[in-house]
């Protein structure tokens, strides 16, 4: 669980987030959605120690985190795997040592059973057969797969995605957000997706948290978004009339 | 008060770096890669430059030498000192800087824009000191022997452009390379090498580390990476000279 209290945070003079609290809880699946500039990849920066925050506190599990210096966030940084808006795969290693590299880094494993735990997840994101390409030489949704392939490699607790949906076809959209569903239910980690794509909000979201101008405006499930009178969320929701069409058959 | 910021983030940049590595034989491998990127990657550049600097230098100093009171020997002192003094530490570190630095920055500044950097922090990795670390070691142990055979292949230039267009003996030059020759003067050599390639990658990864944006920026920090460690080594040449050889 990731418990967020009165967080706020400011870059220069502009105020990019407001007092936000929530409460992520493990096993489900958290979005946080919200506009362009809303300031939701500024909160996942900031859960995950990329940027300081001004005032609040930030606990994983009841643990303090925002009051640690990096040094003392390493042991709270192994629970934690990301996957990153355009992958972040490293350019300079091929598949197999990318999902490796935490592993290697972090671990005293064999280089057997690192490369059993590197085969495990790779068939888990339905890649088999793809270890000894490059980075460069995948599409879109596998770079996504194979990002989230080392992210759960060393069993993390916490998992973040940054819009693990921009830039992939609608179905390939789709085997990633139930990747991401199937994960966390399955090793009971709490997941945090930062998105707008419409299709997650109302298949995975098992609890949904709508940031506009960098505060709390509203939260819920996917049930209860079709039915909310939210001015603001249904205009940026249900913006598009195939998206006001399923809110009138809701 | 730009260059001040810059100053100081710099060195805290270079404190940052200063980590004992999260696991040894993860840097000795990354070390192992750099020393044969900056090495072995840069002997065909290091060898053109050099063959060709020393060749024209004997031709220009014979060139010069219009005074009959003067030996044709000294030729070779004149070229041998000039490679070894200046053309090949200096000269070679700024091809260099513009070789290697240019590399260093985009590398570790597609890094950060692409969130590779971002990627490791969130392991918990220290990027400054994975990234960095590595390839300021591998310089600073690598360009000394790049500096040594730039000097041989300078050498070997001027012998040849020399002599095998008659216009010195072989054994004028030789034994002008020999004459008066000041061991010290290739420690001091060395010592130049050590300190450029320590500037060289420190410039080029602290404006690859701190890029924003995109493709853009990538490229710009390149330029001022390459404009910024060339200023610094011909600062530091003076410094360097003014100190060990006055």
């Amino acid at each position: 669980m990731i418990e967020l209290k009165n967080i706020s945070k400011k870059l220069g003079d502009r105020e990019i987030l407001n007092n936000i609290s929530s409460v992520f809880e493990k096993g489900h699946v958290n979005l946080v959605i919200g506009g362009s500039g809303s300031g939701k990849t500024v909160l996942m920066k900031c859960m995950v120690g990329l940027f300081e925050i001004d005032s609040g506190e930030i606990l994983y599990d009841n643990r303090n985190f925002s009051s640690l210096d990096f040094k003392a966030r390493t042991p709270f940084r192994k629970e934690i795997g990301m996957v990153f808006q355009g992958g972040a795969l490293f350019d300079s290693l091929n598949v197999e040592r990318n999902v490796m590299f935490p592993l290697s880094m972090f671990t005293d494993m064999t280089y057997e059973e690192k490369m059993d735990r590197v085969n495990f997840c790779l068939n888990r994101v339905n890649l088999p057969n793809v270890n000894n390409h490059q980075p460069s030489e995948l599409s879109g949704g596998m770079k996504k797969r194979v990002a989230i392939a080392r992210a759960i490699a060393p069993n993390p607790k916490y998992l973040f995605c940054d819009e693990p949906n921009s830039g992939l076809d609608p179905r390939t959209s789709i085997v990633i957000d139930n990747l991401i569903k199937e994960i966390t239910m399955e090793y009971d980690i709490t997941t945090v997706i930062n998105t707008h794509d419409m299709n997650s909000v109302l298949e995975i979201g098992d609890k949904i948290t709508y940031l506009h101008q960098g505060k709390k405006w509203w939260e819920g499930n996917a049930e209860e978004i079709l039915r909310t009178d939210n001015k603001e969320l249904n205009g940026f929701i249900f913006a598009s009339k195939l998206a006001q069409s399923i809110k009138k058959h809701a | 008060m730009r260059w001040l910021f810059h100053f100081g983030q710099y060195w805290l940049f270079m404190k940052r770096m200063m980590t004992k590595p999260e696991k040894f034989s993860i840097y000795w491998k990354q070390f192992l890669r750099e020393c044969d990127n900056f090495g072995y990657g840069s002997l065909g550049i290091v060898a053109l430059v050099s063959v060709f600097t020393g060749a024209v230098i004997t031709i220009q100093t014979i060139y010069n030498l219009t005074n009959p009171l003067i030996p044709m020997y000294s030729v070779g002192i004149v070229a041998r000192d000039s490679i070894i003094l200046e053309f090949s530490p200096t000269i070679i570190c700024l091809v260099l800087a513009g070789k290697i630095g240019s590399s260093i920055t985009s590398e570790i500044g597609t890094m950060r824009v692409t969130e590779q950097i971002d990627a490791l922090e969130i392991m918990g990795i220290n990027s400054a000191a994975y990234l960095v670390l590595p390839k300021i070691t591998a310089a600073m142990f690598i360009f000394p022997f790049v500096i040594l055979l730039s000097a041989f292949l300078g050498i070997t230039g001027g012998y040849l452009a020399g002599t095998l267009t008659g216009k010195i003996s072989s054994a004028d030059f030789i034994y002008g390379l020999q004459n008066n020759f000041i061991p010290y003067n290739v420690e001091f050599a060395l010592i130049k090498s050590f300190v450029f390639a320590y500037i060289i990658t420190t410039v080029a990864s602290y404006h690859g580390f701190h890029t924003q944006g995109g493709a853009l920026e990538v490229g710009k920090s390149s330029t001022y990476s390459v404009v910024y460690s060339s200023i610094l080594i011909l600062i530091g040449d003076y410094i360097l000279t003014q100190l060990l050889l006055v």
